[in-house]
């Protein structure tokens, strides 16, 4: 499904990624961990198109097209969704309002009708019911106001909406309490667990993975994955840090 | 016969509008004053749309409101290559004006909306918002005196004005200026002029939205703070998207 290989990037003249490479199948969740600074975060936006973030040398396939031949908002419509770290406050829009235009634009570019108004409001209000979301939040201003860990289920009450067939998650797991951890991890498990979807968890611990099982672990580190194995690693690395297992 | 001066930058009412209108248009364009009288307890609402067909480039009013009455005056201005408005307020005891104002053009178009607010008597409030909204090397602008006389004890005034520049090249200038004459008085302004939210722009992005739909969706946000005091819906729906209509024309 997704095809990194040999990917470099830097921004503003700094190299970030160096050579990174990522093969993640259709059916599979995979993590990536890694020090900070290593470029997890980089990579989460050189995938979404973020400006300023240039690729250098390498290629990324995503449902066999040419991912970085793409604009950001058509890498979502082909079914990227990105998770971010720190959801963006949108002042004076709300939240229906923007899910429900971003649904109906992708629809639009895959060809499909756009959804009445009813429509989207009965598929908001289920996917909220996911997350254990109170529908008059959705109401409010995109993440105006909102809590850290709101800000996370919010993130994933976007991404039952838009029905990804690849997320790539920014530490999604940042900023939330115990029960909203399970919350979110069960939430990512109903959405994105299929046989035909992939999650690229990016996270620096592994309390997330309790409820996320991946099939693969990655280590990052330096803009590069420097080792990779099954959920036995993540484990490895919560106890002997990453300089003990990178050694 | 009128007899007045042509005004030139150099005085501070005119110093930010288009030098070559104000030297070649004729000399009536800059008298067109219109009187509006509100009544003692009355409220009258004016609006003006998306003005391409404005009668006049320069559109100067003079208002008076009675004590306890309320005059709410909302514009959009998208035409050029020169456009003002031009409000003189005066309010008596317990009067109240509302203003919402919005400016959005490309080209070389300078718009502004020019206000003079006389608190006259005590206990009078005025609100004036005023958004730009401002590409290719086009100019907004807001000038907005407010006036408190003696004893305008217990005024309440308050501007705010803030400018998003599309593209390098357009500007914006503001220049609120007070004159306060009594010591119980609360007056507030504020002003803010920048780019469009870029962050915010990829967010929207990576959600699926266009780069067109998505500054469509933040311009809409942001000018609607302009709108916000219209208390009748369909109104300010209308005011909205009559003046978005003008966005798409050219900017970007």
């Amino acid at each position: 499904m997704l095809i990194i290989d040999n990917l470099h990037a830097e921004i503003d003249g700094k190299k970030i990624l160096n050579g990174l490479s990522l093969t993640v199948n259709a059916g599979e969740v995979h993590a990536i961990m890694g020090p900070n600074g290593a470029g997890k975060s980089t990579l989460a936006y050189v995938l979404g198109g973020r400006p300023g973030y240039e690729v250098t040398e390498g290629s990324v396939m995503f449902a066999g097209q040419d991912l970085l031949a793409m604009e950001p908002h058509e890498r979502a419509a082909v079914g990227l969704f990105l998770g971010f770290q720190y959801p963006v406050e949108i002042p004076g829009v709300s939240n229906v309002q923007f899910l429900r235009e971003a649904l109906n634009a992708q629809r639009i570019q895959r060809g499909e009708e756009p959804l009445t108004g009813g429509e989207f409001l009965k598929l908001a209000k289920e996917k909220a019911a996911l997350l254990r979301m109170d529908m008059e939040m959705l109401k409010r201003q995109v993440n105006v106001g909102f809590s850290g860990g709101e800000k996370k289920r919010a993130e994933m009450v976007q991404m039952g909406i838009l029905n990804p067939s690849l997320a790539i998650l920014d530490e999604t797991d940042s900023g939330l309490d115990i029960d909203a951890l399970r919350v979110v991890g069960e939430g990512i498990n109903a959405i994105m667990r299929a046989p035909d979807k992939a999650v690229v968890l990016i996270t620096h611990y592994q309390r997330l993975l309790d409820y996320v099982k991946p099939d693969r672990v990655h280590i990052l580190a330096k803009g590069r994955i420097v080792k990779s194995g099954g959920p036995e690693l993540a484990l490895e690395l919560e106890r002997e840090g990453y300089d003990e297992v990178m050694a | 016969m009128t007899l007045i001066a042509r005004p030139t930058n150099r005085e501070e009412d005119w110093r930010y509008a288009d030098a070559a209108f104000l030297s070649t248009a004729p000399i009536d364009t800059f008298d067109d004053w219109r009187t509006v009288t509100v009544a003692p307890g009355d409220v009258l609402r004016e609006t003006v749309q998306a003005d391409d067909a404005a009668p006049s480039a320069v559109a100067r009013c003079r208002v008076h409101v009675g004590a306890g009455g309320r005059y709410e005056y909302f514009a959009t201005i998208v035409s050029g290559p020169y456009r003002r408005i031009e409000l003189e307020v005066t309010l008596e005891e317990g009067a109240h004006f509302e203003f919402g104002g919005v400016t959005l053009g490309g080209d070389n178009k300078v718009q502004e909306f020019v206000t003079r607010v006389i608190h006259a008597q005590p206990g009078a409030t005025s609100n004036q918002v005023v958004r730009a909204v401002q590409w290719g090397k086009s100019t907004g602008n807001f000038l907005g005196r407010i006036e408190v006389v003696r004893d305008a004890q217990k005024t309440d005034a308050a501007q705010n004005f803030r400018a998003i520049l599309l593209e390098k090249g357009a500007s914006a200038n503001t220049k609120p200026e007070l004159e306060i004459f009594a010591d119980d008085v609360k007056c507030a302004h504020g002003a803010a002029i920048g780019a469009l939210d870029q962050t915010a722009a990829f967010y929207m992005a990576a959600r699926g939205l266009s780069p067109e739909k998505a500054r469509a969706l933040l311009v809409r946000a942001f000018i609607a703070d302009a709108f916000a005091a219209i208390d009748d819906e369909t109104q300010r729906e209308t005011m909205l998207e009559d003046a978005l209509a003008h966005l798409d024309e050219g900017a970007l």
